[in-house]
């Protein structure tokens, strides 16, 4: 076996580790073998359990708790601080959150990405309040003189029942800071049975602050004597400036100066783009004086890049062998003997993030430091990279990290804060970046495009027995390195080589693609592709058996077991970076959140004309997800979709409400994917500029009804994702269900105009 | 040079009369709340009061504002605890938080003109607010809620 993937963090990518091993360069195969480290411990500066670092107590009793995580509304402020306190037994009304400055070394990994907090932090957050609440107690007891055992921390105080006595955590807060820190091997951890906290709902902490406009996004960073800033960059992902007639440009009032920052080529990691930057005495000025640049751009040879002959060139690859990735049992044989033979070809084409807030950054260049306020998923690596652009030590550079106005993957990419940088060193003063809706949806890093292949054969039962799929993706690889033109172990591992079907004789295939745009991870990232390919497929397969969809997608999954891709995958089993043996790919967890999204969606209900009902399954990021999705075409072909019911199994989880919240949320980015957007390219640049062409889901076409139902596992289970895990389903049920209520098949998204009569 | 009032404020502005009000209120007065997401009236991240109507300060140049009343999120309730504001947190509808404060005074002045909103006033009145976090079933229950509170 080939093992050959790296556990791959999104920041990791940057040590070259996911493409060089995509590429099949293996000498790093016996290091790997030695060196894999899994989960957390896997990650960047990975874990820190230090109370004296996240906590302080205040001698009023306020327990201030650093959070490290970026919060751009999947409720991380609250949820990880939220897990300290359940150990510390902290009264939660006493707690106030601090973020962090970008600092790994100091807080441990902080890349807000890839549904990690609660699942990396779960344990390290623990731990901290646990230490810390052994160390309230230590200082009780000493100042009682009674043994540590005879005392207990309870709800922000610690009692000697014997005696009666009691003593507020702020009273103890000087003492408790000199008892030494307990080794991890004596902490004592609170019995689940226990928690206050943990598993409930908990409002989120920013919600006064944010229903009142007092909470600070990137965009509303002001600092005193601070310009604005808007740039024009190059329309075409690897173009430059070839000249600038900046004269109108600096007649506009307001206008202060125009600077020309370089245009590196690519592969461009989260470098800026370049371009020409109108500084200006405020945010319109700017943009007035943007507008009145006179730019002749060198294209560069991504000026080629034209959506629908790279479509048609997408297909053509998947029609043809690719590399194999997984290979088990002889699907060749096995497909020429079948009584029936089935295939199909999906096509979804490229996503902007479009957060609600656009990206945008501040920065402070002075005496060879520079200070940046910014809307970042990844705090140490805007460090690292803004240093290096300005050729510093990440120690000269700090990173405040504001609110995110939506992440999604997009604002992990600093290059923005970059820009800030450069710029404020350029002109000595403090400056703000600012990115219009246009400037994010022409220069974005988009989520890929691909097409899928799937060919199935099937017995005289209508049983599956051969399965084959061609996946071809250019690769998010291809914005750090040399383009591998292959879907990298990463993105291969998202829903493709983890097919968890029981199928003896499967072929798993990746054919070559080229990046033409700058290629980014996006909420769930490959699991859309693969998810809505394979989910549909087994639907269409149900179909041309005349079964019920969600029985042949149950019989597919197949009996209790553990599904090991590993085995016969040649590039590994990447699981998210996580241990195979902590999180093991369980079909009876798949069918569990199957059937329990069936039941709730009262699956095979009698639907009227033009309704039907769709099913989905998927697991990502370590959770499992199922979705059942109603949709109702009417005879002019408008789709509606009154209801979906969502089922989750992501272990156990911290803050209730948030898990439902986000799995809301995934439904909502879900059909926006799958009904309405689109970015396509021609002459390698964006056509769309806004949300009036690149649009997305309104309140008025979101179900009324999104019910979300959470398995409980109890701590039996190890914590998953779930930021992004409940995006996959949504596009593939539905396509389900619009089969089901019209008998039409769409194979290519976004759905948009294509039922209209 | 243009007077307007902004939260019951008297304010003065001697710059591009042309320029959005979306951009005196954050650029010059400070008042962040009032937040960009389009520019072109597209997602209502904007949405501020104009005598009382619903508006988007994006599309707004200050020289329409002149001698108007303008109220920002900031200005909507002393204290944060309009019957809207209140049902925001009551359904925990915030999300990454960006476009509620439009989403609220859009739906403020949804409130004074359709006390009692159906499903389908809401969907009327609500349809130019994005909100890409997809916050939007707590949205509709916290009008609701709303609606029965004021």
């Amino acid at each position: 076996m080939n093992n050959i993937i790296e556990n791959v963090s999104r920041r990791q990518i940057l040590a070259g580790a996911a493409f060089v091993l995509a590429a099949q360069v293996v000498p790093m195969r016996g290091l790997w073998a030695q060196d894999k480290k899994f989960g957390a411990a896997g990650m960047p500066n990975g874990t820190v359990n230090d109370p004296r670092v996240f906590l302080s107590i205040a001698g009023d009793g306020t327990v201030s708790i650093v959070c490290h995580r970026s919060e751009m509304g999947q409720g991380v402020r609250t949820g990880v601080p939220l897990m300290l306190a359940e150990e510390l037994e902290a009264d939660w009304s006493k707690v106030k959150i601090v973020q962090a400055q970008g600092d790994e070394v100091k807080y441990g990994n902080q890349d807000t990405d890839g549904s990690r907090s609660t699942r990396h932090f779960m344990k390290p957050m623990r731990e901290c309040g646990a230490a810390a609440r052994m160390m309230l107690e230590g200082a009780a007891a000493k100042k009682w003189g009674v043994p540590a055992s005879e005392v207990e921390a309870k709800n922000h105080e610690v009692v000697h029942k014997a005696s009666g006595r009691k003593l507020g955590y702020g009273e103890l807060a000087a003492d408790a800071a000199q008892m030494p820190v307990p080794a991890a091997g004596t902490l004592k951890l609170k019995d689940p049975a226990q928690f206050r906290y943990i598993g409930k709902s908990t409002p989120i902490v920013d919600s006064r602050d944010i229903t009142t406009g007092k909470a600070v996004f990137g965009q509303d960073v002001r600092l005193d004597a601070m310009k604005y800033a808007v740039i024009a960059r190059p329309p075409v992902y690897g173009g430059k400036v070839k000249s600038v007639d900046s004269a109108a440009a600096l007649q506009v009032p307001g206008v202060e100066k125009v600077v020309q920052l370089p245009s590196p080529p690519p592969p461009t990691v989260f470098q800026q783009l370049g371009g020409v930057a109108v500084i200006a005495k405020n945010t319109w000025a700017a943009m007035k004086g943007r507008e009145a640049l006179k730019i002749v751009w060198d294209d560069g040879p991504n000026a080629a890049y034209n959506s629908p002959a790279y479509r048609e060139q997408l297909l053509a690859t998947a029609r043809k062998p690719g590399k194999v990735v997984r290979s088990q049992g002889d699907f060749d044989a096995a497909f020429n003997g079948a009584a029936k033979k089935i295939e199909a070809e999906y096509y979804l084409p490229h996503l902007a993030h479009a957060t609600m807030e656009p990206p945008a950054a501040t920065a402070r260049f002075a005496n060879g430091k520079c200070e940046v306020w910014a809307c970042v998923q990844s705090p140490q690596g805007t460090r690292d990279t803004v240093a290096k652009a300005l050729g510093l030590t990440s120690a000269d550079v700090a990173v405040n990290v504001t609110l995110l106005g939506g992440g999604f993957g997009r604002k992990s990419k600093p290059d923005f804060a970059v820009e800030a940088a450069l710029l404020s060193k350029e002109i000595g003063a403090s400056v703000k970046v600012v990115w219009t809706r246009e400037d994010d949806i022409h220069h974005g890093f988009y989520h890929t495009v691909s097409a899928e292949r799937l060919q199935a054969g099937v017995d005289a039962q209508n049983k599956v027995v051969a399965w084959r799929h061609n996946s071809v993706a250019p690769s998010i690889a291809a914005l750090f390195g040399p383009d591998p033109k292959h879907q990298a172990g990463f993105e291969l591992g998202m829903g493709l080589v983890d097919t968890p079907f029981d199928v003896a004789n499967m072929r798993i295939e990746n054919g070559e693609a080229t990046a033409m745009a700058r290629l980014g991870w996006f909420r769930s990232v490959s699991n859309i592709p693969h998810a809505f390919a394979v989910q549909s497929f087994v639907a269409e397969l149900a179909a041309a058996a005349g079964k019920d969809p969600k029985d042949y997608l149950l019989e597919l999954i197949g009996a209790a077991r553990v599904i090991d891709p590993g085995k016969t995958s040649t590039v590994g089993h990447w699981n998210n970076g996580e241990d195979p043996e902590v999180y093991k790919i369980e079909s009876a967890r798949l069918r569990r959140v199957t059937e329990l999204a069936a039941r709730q969606a009262e699956w095979g209900r009698p639907m009227p004309q033009g309704s039907g009902l769709g099913i989905a399954v998927h697991r990502s990021f370590v959770t499992y997800v199922a979705a059942v999705v109603e949709a109702k075409v009417d005879n002019r072909g408008r789709v509606s979709i009154p209801r979906i019911e969502m089922a989750v199994d992501c272990g156990p989880h911290v803050n209730l409400d948030r898990v439902k919240s986000q799995m809301e949320g995934a439904a909502v980015m879900g059909l926006s994917l799958a009904l309405k957007s689109e970015i396509t390219f021609k002459d390698g640049k964006v056509e769309q500029s806004n949300f009036d062409d690149y649009e997305v889901l309104r309140i008025d076409e979101t179900p009324r009804v999104i019910n979300v139902h959470v398995v409980d596992t109890g701590f039996g289970e190890p914590p998953g994702g779930v930021g992004e895990p409940g995006v996959p389903p949504i596009a593939p049920a539905l396509a389900n269900a619009i089969f089901a209520a019209t008998g039409k098949r769409l194979r290519s998204l976004p759905v948009k105009d294509q039922l209209r009569a | 040079m243009i007077k307007l009032q902004v939260n019951g404020q008297e304010r003065s502005f001697d710059g591009d009369p042309g320029m959005p009000l979306l951009w005196f209120l954050r650029d010059e007065l400070g008042l962040t709340g009032t937040k960009f997401g389009c520019g072109i009236a597209q997602c209502g991240a904007c949405t501020i009061h104009v005598d009382g109507e619903a508006t988007r300060a994006c599309q707004t140049a200050v020289s329409e504002a002149a001698g108007k009343q303008v109220v920002t999120i900031e200005g909507l309730h002393p204290q944060g605890d309009h019957p809207v504001q209140k049902a925001w947190r009551a359904q925990n509808v915030a999300q990454c938080g960006y476009c509620q404060t439009g989403q609220i005074m859009q739906a403020a002045a949804l409130l004074k003109q359709t006390p009692n909103p159906t499903d389908d006033d809401i969907d009327n009145l609500m349809a130019g607010n994005i909100c890409r976090c997809g916050t939007y079933t707590r949205i509709r229950a916290a009008i609701k809620q709303a609606a029965k509170e004021a």
